[in-house]
């Protein structure tokens, strides 16, 4: 029983030998070990860039002309940052990406709550045929679409706003937004649902008032990951504004003339909802990906 | 019907308008229907080193990202302590955009980075990693900062398809005297085929998109075929061409994804 359970992390141990008693044990500190050097491992992998990042933002112009750099912050100083945001563009671009998200959102759930439950409990005709359109429109490139719509927006004068990359964001989220709400609703039991129905709610009613109380932590999920994918997508924005943009469109249309301490807090900047993100989704996570893509 | 007709209008005018268009667009020129835009991106001296570029960093990355992952998510089914924080620490890049990653390791990358910085303190020469002759650094810094992003999506699918997989399989072939390496390869492997078949999909698909990671880290040093569209677009302001390479780039996407689906679809079969 323990051997099944110890050796999971390191190569094939050798058989125990049956006089000896100990082994097992010592096998077993020795794999828990080796467990925790691994994970050390790679957590410092994923950890340290951004503890480096973090540290260039926070450090002042000159420390960071400094070389050898420092590893530990010992001069701390919100000069990088400040400059950073007080550069041209950087607020506005702040704002639009929140905007942006947040009506992405807003405009997603409206759209795909609705088409969510249909998916996880009628079974219309031609429900798989749309399915299977969602998970194409998936994997179609961002780029495909951004080029022709930016045409499209130069006709139609949406171009160079707000809401063209909210239209943008969220074609590219609504088919996420749909598998992931339509997996929540199927988590909610057709039971309950009928029951309020037989105790006089309208549909309507027991959708709103029984169901929804229920999916709403699941949706939150999802609509976290949607503002997550517009804060974070820079293509499409860049392509389709030129003085509204959003800020990782601004930080990347200015990268090539801009000096390293301003790279290094924009990117600082971009990070930061990442590490709160992750940290409220962290219990989702598994959830949204192993039911969602399949 | 009434629900789903929305979300149907919705993307309909904002796939399907836009795709066609797109096509049109890539074959338009002033008079009528050509293929003068093909023939003019692929005449751009980048625009061959910018598909080799991108070929050559899949190939490399994937199967990097795909043992990493693996490992990273064994490494949290047998839990260790602190496994919740390890499993949050391992997942922020899941949430950084490609433009962000390359940021963050420009710091490491940068001339006077931190990774120049630990070869001075150690008495060592600093080395432009980044230089535009330095072909083989730039790509391993890419190649990294792409790891460092990306393998956390595939890691979060495969701990997800690791949970739906009941221990008593492993442990019952632990009991017939499996190895660890036997019970890894015979037994949780294949029953993780349909997470990894997603994950592989998606993964080569969102690779196929990667610029911003080069193009914060190198310049226009290691060109990839997005951004070359977004170079064409923006910097030379040819809207047709960019429309071409978009289509190239929806072409082998959709040809990579189909292939997968084909392939992994003929072995699952079998065993049903």
């Amino acid at each position: 029983m323990s051997h099944a359970t110890t050796n999971k992390a390191t190569a094939p141990a050798g058989r125990p030998e049956p006089e000896v008693d100990r082994r097992p044990l010592a096998k077993r500190r020795r794999n828990r070990i080796l467990l925790q050097v691994g994970c050390i491992l790679i957590t410092l992998f994923m950890a340290l860039p951004i503890y480096l990042i973090a540290l260039s933002a926070t450090s002042s112009r000159a420390a960071l002309q400094e070389f050898p750099l420092s590893f530990i912050p010992n001069n701390f100083s919100l000069e990088t940052m400040q400059t950073f945001l007080q550069s041209t563009g950087i607020l506005g671009g702040l704002i639009n990406s929140v905007q942006v998200g947040i009506f992405t959102l807003l405009l997603s759930l409206i759209i795909g709550v609705p088409a969510g439950y249909a998916v996880a409990r009628f079974a219309f005709p031609g429900r798989d045929p749309y399915q299977l359109f969602l998970l194409f429109t998936r994997a179609l490139p961002i780029v495909v679409l951004s080029v022709p719509l930016a045409q499209l927006f130069l006709q139609t004068g949406l171009y160079d706003s707000v809401l063209a990359v909210v239209l943008l964001h969220t074609a590219l989220a609504l088919p996420t937004t749909i598998l992931i709400t339509s997996s929540v609703f199927l988590g909610v039991p057709r039971d309950v649902e009928e029951a309020a129905r037989i105790f006089g709610c309208s549909p309507v009613q027991a959708f709103l008032k029984v169901v929804m109380p229920m999916a709403i932590p699941g949706i939150a999920a999802a609509s976290i990951f949607t503002f997550v994918m517009s804060w974070n997508e820079v293509l499409g924005a860049s392509i389709l504004t030129l003085n509204q943009r959003t800020l990782p469109a601004q930080v990347l249309s200015s990268l090539a003339e801009s000096p390293l301490a301003y790279r290094f807090a924009g990117g600082f900047l971009l990070v930061i909802p990442a590490l709160i993100f992750i940290f409220f989704m962290r219990r989702y996570l598994t959830n949204m990906w192993g039911s969602t893509i399949r | 019907m009434l629900l789903i007709a929305p979300s149907i209008v919705f993307m309909t005018l904002l796939f399907g308008w836009p795709m066609v268009s797109g096509i049109l667009q890539a074959f338009g020129g002033p008079e009528g229907l050509t293929t003068a835009n093909f023939t003019r991106m692929g005449q751009d001296p980048y625009f061959w080193s910018s598909v080799g570029n991108t070929l050559l960093l899949i190939v490399v990355m994937i199967p990097i990202q795909f043992v990493l992952a693996l490992a990273m998510a064994l490494l949290i089914r047998a839990k260790p302590r602190g496994s919740s924080v390890y499993f949050y620490i391992w997942a922020i890049p899941l949430a950084v955009s490609d433009l962000a990653a390359g940021l963050v390791w420009l710091t490491v990358f940068t001339d006077r980075g931190y990774l120049n910085s630990v070869l001075a303190s150690v008495g060592l020469e600093p080395v432009s990693w980044l230089a535009y002759d330095n072909y083989a650094s730039m790509f391993m810094a890419v190649l990294i900062a792409e790891v460092w992003r990306a393998t956390s999506l595939v890691f979060v699918i495969v701990v997800a398809g690791l949970q739906s997989i009941p221990k008593d399989y492993e442990e019952a072939a632990g009991v017939f005297g499996a190895g660890f390496w036997d019970r890894l390869w015979h037994v949780t492997l294949p029953l993780l085929r349909p997470s990894l078949q997603t994950a592989l999909i998606l993964r080569t698909i969102l690779a196929f998109q990667t610029f911003a990671v080069a193009l914060a880290l190198t310049g226009q040093n290691f060109p990839l075929v997005v951004g070359e569209t977004y170079r064409w677009y923006t910097g030379l302001q040819d809207a047709n061409v960019a429309s071409a390479l978009a289509l190239v780039v929806m072409a082998v996407s959709m040809v990579t994804a189909v292939g997968y689906l084909k392939l992994l679809k003929d072995q699952s079969e079998a065993p049903r």
